[in-house]
């Protein structure tokens, strides 16, 4: 195993104290330390956001690109040379809005990179616009009167893109999502991770009490390979929210 | 006035009655009967129907361009003949399909027409309709005084190449036999081609731009190639595709330009030698990325084969529209080399050398090409490879990154160009990136004025030293002249075989648009008399250019954009009125 302290910078991060995206960096420099990758074997591309600024943070070979363009940028590199661990950041702005076109692209043709999307339904970095998975009625500054559009579900999309490996976490469910990304890694072709990630500065409603209060684990029995039940399992949302692998 | 001898033979017809490959085998056909041949084909932005040309100017000389003037036309439909009409020689042979052409000009006295009923020819003999191109090649073959053998050999070459079977490929010759000898016996046609070929020094081979261009990314040892098709860049895409796994290269059809251009820059990062290609309305799209390769430093080759804009313009026409753009699209300043090739054999070169650009410079390099070098195949010397080696630039070893204690990829070095690590290597790991940034490449938070002022001249300094590597813009002809042409990209072509007929006039080509090489054009142009600026496109875009950077004024332009390219009797017409 190697040491988790091997996989980050002395920079400091630019995120507000508290941010739920320290626990998905934790969580994912604890998969890095279990699968035992070597930092310069790994490959990360940042997307351009909150989420993608933890490129500083990382202590591997980055490449910290535009927005919305993370997935042609690590497709190439994976294609490219096929011994790199090639690992995306975006944020849900980038992955599902700007890039959405590259993220079934890449689920279609089942490249083998893993994406990690920090999904907190807004656009962050740029004050909290709505975002493509805010939901209808969402007021933001952009849609001050409520969002007049239906929140895409990006895991469906992935799903009905032919995606092999399509999963949801939590944020602050470290071990559980950390859990989720050595599995993602290990896969051989695409996938995606959805991580729903409450920004404390700017949401007032999906904040972490709300997230605590849905989210349940799927259990152990849930039959991964079956892309319809998977179809229709991601689209609860409510009341209960799963997370955990459902393809 | 000097003597030019080419002969120029043309066929049109509705899309998909074969006039590419005819024009295709007669060129080749030119090639092992030991003549230059130059090839090109205008056709519509679709698969059936229209008009559809193909145009082979012959000469037992070097041919630099295709010529307007026909000698031999073969119209298979009216709106052939009536659009080729005024491009007549004045004793021209035009041969036209008795069955679709019903009105001839009886006002053109000296041309003869010849009737042709190629569909009872071909019933007679039973032809299959799809093979009319045949007859006519064996026709033709009378016409040069091409010996049979050769152009039944070329037809069967290029049918083999296609994986066409053995029976339709018998088919074929017959068809050209059958052709040969209705045009000796029932035609009693004998060859008016007073040409004779020389004696074979050099090898020689026949190729378009874009094919061109695909031999020199293999050559480069590009790893990686991703496009999305767009006329007239599409052929590279398909070429290297149909190669990938024999040249170990990664050939990738993206779902946008947008795609594309990231992928290669990923591609890039991680280490491969890699390459995107469109035209216009599709760089419009990688505009974006060619930034990101700009400020995060990664070495890249970019082909812009030019068609007629703005916005979808026309597809399948060729203009010089696009220099202006790729030289100054961009956000924020930040350098970048353009290289325009003006025939397939600069293509090959160029793409050879811009490969070795962009990784000893870590900057986005263009391929400047358009639609009439991309698609024009030329009879050139075959590639001379001896000299031209592969330099990749600094690019760290495993031995060299072991050793450094603290790495810095983008470290202020006085050329600008600090030394790379690749993904994976021991040592080397870096931030590439997009935002500002310091040595390490970690993004600059808050304002700090130094570093940033630091890095802007840090990846400016690059073309301090980059115009001893470009290609040196060049005269053509006598030195002491009362007219200076002065063009870039394809303008050479006809220039060149223009001067083939005028001796009072020479040409300053410009092979590399940007950055321009302002002494050496200086030190060129200080003994001109009279300059005309010729360029395929509206406003002057090189000529703008060049009054950018030169203490002079280019007044006189001579501008073409109608969807052509410049033709030589249109630059000996110019250089005339001159005089
Ligand atoms: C081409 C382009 N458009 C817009 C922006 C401005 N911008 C920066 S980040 C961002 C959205 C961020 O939202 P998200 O991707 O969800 O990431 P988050 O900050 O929420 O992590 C936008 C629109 C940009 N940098 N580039």
């Amino acid at each position: 195993m190697t040491k988790q302290n091997n996989y980050i910078t002395s920079n400091k991060s630019s995120w507000c104290p508290g941010c739920s995206n320290f626990s998905i960096r934790a969580a994912l420099i604890r998969a890095f330390s279990e699968l035992n990758l070597k930092p310069h074997e790994i490959s990360m591309v940042f997307d351009i956001g909150c989420a993608g600024n933890s490129c500083v943070l990382y202590n591997v070979y980055g490449f910290h690109g535009l927005h919305g363009r993370t997935v042609p940028l690590a497709v190439g590199a994976k294609l490219a040379n096929n011994k790199l661990t090639v690992i995306g950041i975006a944020g849900d702005g980038g992955a599902y809005g700007e890039g959405l076109n590259h993220l079934v692209e890449a689920a279609r043709s089942d490249y083998n990179i893993t994406l990690i999307v920090s999904n907190n339904k807004l656009y962050s970095l740029t004050t909290g616009q709505a975002s493509p998975t805010s939901e209808r009625g969402t007021k933001t500054k952009s849609t001050p009167e409520g969002v007049n559009k239906t929140g895409l579900n990006p895991l469906l999309i992935a799903l009905s893109a032919g995606a092999g490996f399509v999963a949801r976490g939590y944020a602050d469910e470290v071990e559980h999502l950390s859990g989720i990304f050595k599995k993602a890694i290990n896969h051989k072709g695409f996938s995606l991770i959805d991580v729903l990630q409450p920004c404390i500065t700017l949401d007032k409603k999906n904040t972490r009490e709300w997230y605590q209060q849905r989210i349940y684990q799927l259990d152990d029995k849930w039959p991964v390979e079956d892309r319809n039940k998977a179809i229709i399992k991601v689209q609860e949302w409510g009341d209960k929210i799963p997370i955990g692998i459902f393809f | 006035m000097k003597q030019r001898k080419t002969f120029t033979w043309k066929i049109g017809g509705e899309a998909g009655q074969g006039q590419q490959v005819a024009g295709l085998i007669l060129g080749r056909t030119c090639l092992s009967s030991n003549l230059f041949s130059f090839i090109y084909s205008e056709y519509p932005s679709r698969l059936r129907g229209g008009l559809v040309t193909n145009q082979v100017s012959i000469s037992s000389e070097p041919v630099d361009a295709i010529s307007k003037k026909i000698d031999f036309l073969f119209a298979l439909s009216q709106p052939a003949l009536d659009s080729c009409k005024k491009d007549l020689n004045n004793n021209a042979l035009v041969f036209y399909d008795s069955n679709k052409v019903k009105e001839i000009d009886k006002s053109l006295k000296k041309i003869k027409f010849i009737p042709l009923s190629l569909r009872d020819l071909a019933k007679e003999n039973n032809i299959n309709a799809f093979m009319l191109n045949s007859l006519i090649l064996g026709i033709s073959s009378v016409l040069f005084d091409f010996d049979i053998k050769l152009l039944k050999g070329e037809i069967r070459g290029f049918l083999g190449e296609n994986n066409k079977s053995e029976d339709l490929i018998k088919s074929n010759e017959r068809a050209i036999q059958i052709g040969y000898e209705y045009a000796c016996k029932k035609l009693n046609l004998k060859s008016l081609f007073d040409i004779k070929s020389k004696l074979k020094s050099s090898k020689r081979i026949i190729l378009t731009g874009n094919e061109a261009v695909a031999q020199g990314s293999v050559f480069s040892k590009c790893g990686f190639y991703s496009a999305y098709p767009m006329t007239p860049a599409s052929s590279i895409l398909h070429i290297l595709a149909k190669q990938a796994k024999k040249n170990k290269m990664v050939v990738n059809h993206s779902e946008d330009e947008i795609a594309a251009i990231n992928m290669a820059i990923g591609a890039s990062w991680a280490g491969k030698r890699s390459m995107t290609g469109t035209s216009g309305g599709g760089f419009a799209l990688m505009s974006e990325g060619l930034n990101l390769s700009a400020m995060s430093e990664a070495p890249l080759v970019i082909v812009n084969s030019q068609r007629p804009g703005p916005a979808t313009g026309m597809a399948t026409w060729t203009e010089q529209g696009d220099l202006q753009y790729l030289a100054k699209v961009g956000y924020g300043d930040f350098p970048r080399i353009i290289l325009a090739p003006a025939d397939a054999e600069e293509s090959f070169y160029f793409t050879v050398l811009a490969f070795n650009l962009a990784d000893i410079y870590q900057m986005p390099v263009f391929l400047l090409l358009d639609k009439y070098i991309s698609e024009s195949h030329k009879v050139i010397s075959d590639f001379n490879l001896k000299n031209l080696k592969i330099n990749r630039g600094k690019i760290l070893t495993q031995e060299q990154l072991s050793k450094i204690k603290d790495y810095k990829r983008y470290s202020f070095s006085k050329d600008g160009v600090s030394p790379r690590s690749l993904p994976g290597q021991k040592n080397g790991i870096f931030l590439a990136n997009g935002n500002e940034h310091d040595e390490y490449g970690f993004s600059i938070d808050g304002f700090s004025s130094d570093l940033r002022k630091k890095q802007m001249e840090k990846r400016h300094a690059k073309l301090n030293n980059i115009s001893k590597d470009l290609p040196k813009p060049k005269l053509f002809g006598p030195s002491n002249t009362s007219l200076t042409l002065v063009g870039w990209g394809s303008v050479k072509g006809p220039v060149l075989e223009a001067m083939k007929e005028l001796n009072n006039v020479n040409y300053i080509h410009i092979p590399a648009p940007f950055p321009l090489d302002k002494n050496s054009l200086l030190e060129l142009l200080k003994n001109t008399k009279k300059t005309i600026v010729i360029e395929n496109n509206y406003k002057g875009q090189l000529a703008d250019l060049m009054q950018e950077v030169l203490p002079l004024r280019f007044k006189q332009r001579f501008n073409k954009y109608n969807g052509q390219q410049f033709f030589p009797e249109e630059i000996i017409e110019l250089v005339k009125k001159e005089f």
